[in-house]
């Protein structure tokens, strides 16, 4: 069966110049992901992770190199392109959750589907990651991971062809990431959204169908995994 | 509601301590300028308004006495529209249980009707009537200092004679908005007033059957006042005409049109810069809020947001606050004026105030804080989406700091950790710190500008009143008088020093340029009534030629040396041509100065006093006073510091009512910026401070830190502020000066302390404040979200 390709990258390259020092952050990525899937990028702190994931999901712009979502090149996007295509297509969980701290749990969600083109109501996105009767909170008075919740539900309230996690467990202890985890799963699962998950810890991996390797800006593996775990079972 | 307006209005609700600082800065920028200009809009308004309604004449004449007859010819010159003739009288009155001279004007009106020209309001009891004698009607002001009522008299010296005049009413003219006697500069009711006479009385009082000594009229339309005055002066000069002369040159029109002038300038320039610097502020405090919120701003961007719509979202935001200031500011503003309104008029005597406030004085004031805000929003909305989203959200990476010029001096062991922090904050964002002190500064810029006045008045007053004119008491003499009377003037028990000067009226050409004054003349070696320039130098008087005023030599575009055709207008009337000897820079006044001898040799009418400056033992005040106000001769009697005290009562009270505002709203403003300058600063560090707190510094150290660096910011701010506000109000000042003041740039020692200490108050007031915040610090909150 041919697989849907939902990325494709070509020698995407990312260069940082902070006055005469030039980072290399990405040196020439190739690379598919496919519907459906759902995607550990695994890799050392600095290893450019992050870096790649802001460009998939129209955050950021490559140095080099090509970006495709579908049939759209990212890499000829302008920021209105860029902006539109991350408020139809892509649904962001960032590590530090960046609420905005002065609206509750479901306005929060809210804030997107009020301009998504087809999204689920904000109630049913909290009841997706378990939170329907913390709704009205505010996210000084939530958990670190009741709020990195919030953050998934409102990550995946519009129904967006792809989720693009940054290590979003990164601020949290294990008993707690865990029950992140499964709501991302459960997403990945109940909507088949194309879910990308970035982590440098290697047990996440094992709740992957495919892992990628990254280091120092390349892409040193990508493997199969054969042993798919429910995240219910992973603990570090 | 959408998520994205509730946000919006919680967000407002959070910072409510904030927003409420702005709307006061932008409430006292409207404020300021709502009140100030629509009372300039009304003034004007009500100026043109009373004119029209009340016929105020175009043009004035007078003469010795003439036929009624001539009437019929000057009513024949062609652009002459309505002319009425008046007899016009100089008196010397008395007023029971009022010791001092009072001196006054007798304006003749037909009897049981309105004048033609020059009408008057009669704000109480009635014209006077035909068949009785001696009816008055009291200007208003007049009447009021002396608590005079229709069914009172007083007692007038007319023409050598005791007279009972019976008030029968109290109104106000157009001619005399302003009544200023002759001899003295400021209006003075308690010692001088106009009144209105049944044109028989005063006929039959001064011989005057059949004849008049005064006109007015109006010329017709489109017809020029020139042509006009050169028929009436060659009608009238047999007769002893002193020279027609139009509006401009009518005493109380002429310097209600000064004020006016010099009023308009402080009155719309000096709020328009309280709206600019208020706007300013407003400008620097939003974008930095604004800028506060970059990681959410990012947040928003990541999941689609347009920058427009973020952009919206603020500016709704800010146009609540912006809105709410210019609305209660116009409100104020519009109560304000009508206050300042009624000051006005109790000085300028309208006999109402139509208060306008104009759509476009409110438009403007919207226009620019609304304005200022929206780009303080667009610019930081701007600056934030700059960064990529995944920047903005990226932990904010260790802020690059450097060792402080201090440090690399070697000194920094003389300062404490925390004192380093203050340094090295303050190194790393220069440009913040600058551009909150700059915001600091320009408050207390206007502050200055606000109080700098009373200073440069008090010096005038010191200049003039202390140095220049010594003399206690001036009088004045009806026409030219014998070198005589000076030693009987010398010989009255009481008085020191007697010292003659010499009054020729004139009209100065140069040119197509004309200019109507006294030319004063002043003996050699005076010792009371001397020449100062503005440096307070004394200038001693050239023996020929004339000494003018710098004002007047640009009125008439001369210089030394160049000559001035002099028209004489007082007994032989000729003209002749005499040199400038000199300029000379006066505080006050347009005026030209002569030697007395050359000053009679120029009239022609030999060895003559107009009056005497008079330096006297104070404990014979009232004999000489006595003495003097029974002599037909003697004009007027003018103490100098009553004319002081006039001078401050009217002008000062005004004055000081304006300053008032202004500090007032000054330091509102000052407040406003250093409060929220120190409330977006804890914001910017609370992480920091809340980290150092838990890794165990006491409350104390932490507020050291913020308010320490605080403390900085206003230290260095003060001083610019000062240096700021004394050159914007320099130039203000240099564009003060009209042909009555030349507002010389005084700034006192007071005042720069007061505008610090004013500053120091706003600050310490916000310094507190923020401290009550930092001690609610929420240590774990903080813990909780990064880092
Ligand atoms: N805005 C930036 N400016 C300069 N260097 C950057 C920036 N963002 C990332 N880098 C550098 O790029 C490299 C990759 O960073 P990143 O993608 O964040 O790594 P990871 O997410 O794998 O930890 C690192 O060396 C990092 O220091
Ligand atoms: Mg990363």
């Amino acid at each position: 069966m041919e697989r849907e390709v939902v990325f494709r990258t070509r020698g995407l390259t990312k260069v940082y110049s902070m006055g005469e020092v030039q980072v290399h952050a990405l040196r020439g990525i190739d690379l598919e992901l496919y519907a459906g899937e759902l995607v550990v990028l695994l890799g050392a702190s600095g290893s450019g992770k992050s870096t790649l994931v802001n460009i998939l999901g129209g955050l950021d712009t490559a140095t080099a190199g090509e970006v495709f979502y579908r049939d759209m090149n990212l890499t000829q996007a302008g920021d209105r392109e860029l902006t539109d295509y991350r408020r139809r297509h892509v649904g962001f969980v960032f590590q530090f959750y960046n609420l905005i701290p002065s609206l509750t749990a479901l306005e929060n969600v809210a804030i997107v589907t009020e301009i998504a083109q087809n999204p689920i109501t904000p109630e049913q996105a909290l009841d997706l990651v378990d939170l329907s009767d913390r709704k009205d909170s505010f996210p000084a008075q939530l958990s670190g991971g009741q709020q990195q919740r919030v953050a998934i539900a409102r990550a995946i309230a519009k129904q967006p062809g792809v989720l693009l996690c940054d290590e979003p467990t990164g601020a949290l202890d294990s008993k707690t990431g865990v029950i992140v985890l499964e709501a991302l799963e459960r997403v990945n699962r109940e909507l088949g959204t194309t879910t990308v998950i970035i982590t440098h810890n290697a047990v996440q991996a094992e709740m992957a169908d495919r892992i990628i390797y990254l280091s120092d800006g390349r892409v040193i593996d990508v493997r199969v995994n054969e042993h798919k775990k429910s995240a219910r079972m992973l603990t570090w | 509601m959408r998520a994205l307006d509730r946000k919006m209005l919680r967000d407002l609700w959070g910072m409510r301590g904030q927003a409420l600082a702005i709307v006061f800065v932008i409430l006292s920028g409207v404020a300021t300028y709502v009140s100030m200009t629509s009372v300039m809009d009304s003034l004007q308004q009500t100026l043109s308004n009373y004119y029209e309604e009340y016929r105020f004449a175009d043009g004035f004449a007078t003469v010795r006495r003439a036929p009624e007859l001539l009437l019929e010819r000057i009513r024949e010159i062609p652009g002459i529209g309505t002319v009425e003739t008046r007899v016009v009288s100089r008196v010397n009155l008395k007023i029971e249980g009022f010791g001092e001279p009072v001196s006054g004007t007798l304006v003749s009106v037909p009897e049981g009707d309105q004048p033609v020209l020059n009408r008057i309001f009669i704000r109480e009891g009635r014209l006077v009537q035909p068949g009785r004698e001696n009816e008055v009607v009291l200007n208003e002001p007049f009447a009021e200092a002396h608590g005079l009522k229709p069914g009172d008299s007083i007692t007038a010296i007319m023409n050598g004679r005791y007279r009972e005049l019976s008030i029968v009413g109290i109104g106000l003219s157009p001619e005399f908005l302003m009544q200023v006697d002759p001899a003295s500069i400021f209006p003075d009711p308690m010692r001088y007033g106009v009144m209105w006479m049944g044109r028989s009385s005063l006929e039959a009082a001064y011989d005057m059957d059949g004849a008049f000594n005064d006109i007015t009229f109006t010329l017709a339309p489109g017809a020029g006042i020139d042509d006009v005055i050169d028929r009436i002066d060659q009608i009238l000069r047999p007769y002893g005409g002193q020279g027609a002369f139009g509006r401009e040159d009518q005493q109380s029109h002429f310097f209600i049109t000064e004020e006016f002038r010099q009023l308009e300038r402080t009155a719309t320039i000096l709020p328009l810069i309280f709206l600019g610097v208020a706007a300013f502020l407003l400008n620097i405090v939003i974008s930095r809020l604004i800028s506060l919120q970059r990681e959410q701003i990012a947040v928003l961007k990541a999941f689609g947001y347009r920058t427009f719509d973020v952009g919206v979202h603020y500016g709704k935001l800010v146009l609540i606050i912006v809105i709410t200031g210019a609305a209660a500011g116009t409100l104020l503003g519009f109560w304000l004026g009508v206050q300042l309104g009624d000051l006005y008029l109790r000085y300028y005597r309208f006999p109402y105030l139509e208060f306008v406030l104009e759509p476009p004085v409110m438009i403007t004031a919207a226009a620019l804080t609304i304005g200022a805000a929206l780009i303080g929003v667009a610019q930081a909305v701007r600056r934030a989406v700059k960064l990529p989203p995944a920047e903005a959200m990226r932990p904010a990476p260790p802020a690059v700091y450097r060792v402080t010029l201090v440090e690399r001096l070697g000194i920094q062991r003389f300062f404490s950790q925390p004192s380093r922090m203050i340094m090295r904050d303050l190194e790393r964002r220069p440009l913040k710190a600058l551009l909150t002190i700059l915001g600091i500064s320009s408050a207390c810029a206007i502050l200055i500008m606000g109080l700098f006045f009373s200073d440069s008045f008090d010096y005038v007053i010191r200049v003039q009143f202390g140095l220049a004119q010594r003399e206690d008491v001036t009088i004045t003499f009806t026409d030219p008088t014998s070198t005589a009377a000076i030693y009987e003037l010398k010989s009255l028990p009481g008085v020191i020093h007697a010292e003659p000067f010499r009054t020729v009226p004139t009209e100065l050409r140069h040119g197509h340029l004309s200019f109507q004054t006294g030319i004063e003349g002043i003996p050699q070696d005076p010792y009371l009534r001397r020449l100062i320039d503005i440096d307070l130098k004394p200038v001693s008087i050239p023996p020929e030629g004339l000494l003018i005023t710098e004002r007047l030599a640009r009125i008439l575009d001369v210089g030394p040396g160049d000559e001035v055709i002099v028209e004489v207008q007082e007994g032989r009337r000729y003209t002749k041509s005499v040199p400038v000897a000199g300029i000379i820079r006066q505080f006050v006044g347009v005026a030209a100065y002569m030697d007395m001898d050359a000053a009679n040799r120029l009239a022609g009418l030999g060895q003559a006093i107009s009056g005497a400056f008079l330096m006297i033992d104070r404990t014979f005040e009232q004999e000489i006073t006595d003495s003097l106000t029974e002599r037909p001769r003697v004009a007027g009697i003018a103490f100098q510091d009553r004319m002081i005290g006039a001078f401050r009562d009217t002008i000062a009270q005004t004055m000081l009512t304006y300053t008032l505002i202004l500090s007032l709203f000054a330091g509102v403003i000052t407040f406003g910026v250093v409060y929220n300058s120190a409330r977006i600063m804890l914001s910017e560090r609370d992480r920091e401070l809340a980290s150092l707190r838990v890794l165990g510094f006491t409350k104390g150290e932490v507020r050291y830190i913020l308010l320490g660096q605080l403390a900085v910011m206003i230290l260095l701010s003060i001083p610019l502020g000062l240096v700021l506000g004394a050159i914007a109000s320099a130039g203000f000042a240099r564009s003060l000066q009209t042909d009555m003041y030349q507002l010389p740039f005084i700034l006192g020692k007071g005042t720069l302390v007061q505008a610090s200490l004013i500053v120091l108050g706003a600050s310490a007031a916000s310094a507190m404040l923020v401290s009550m915040r930092l001690n609610r610090l929420d240590l774990i909150g903080v813990l909780k979200t990064r880092e």
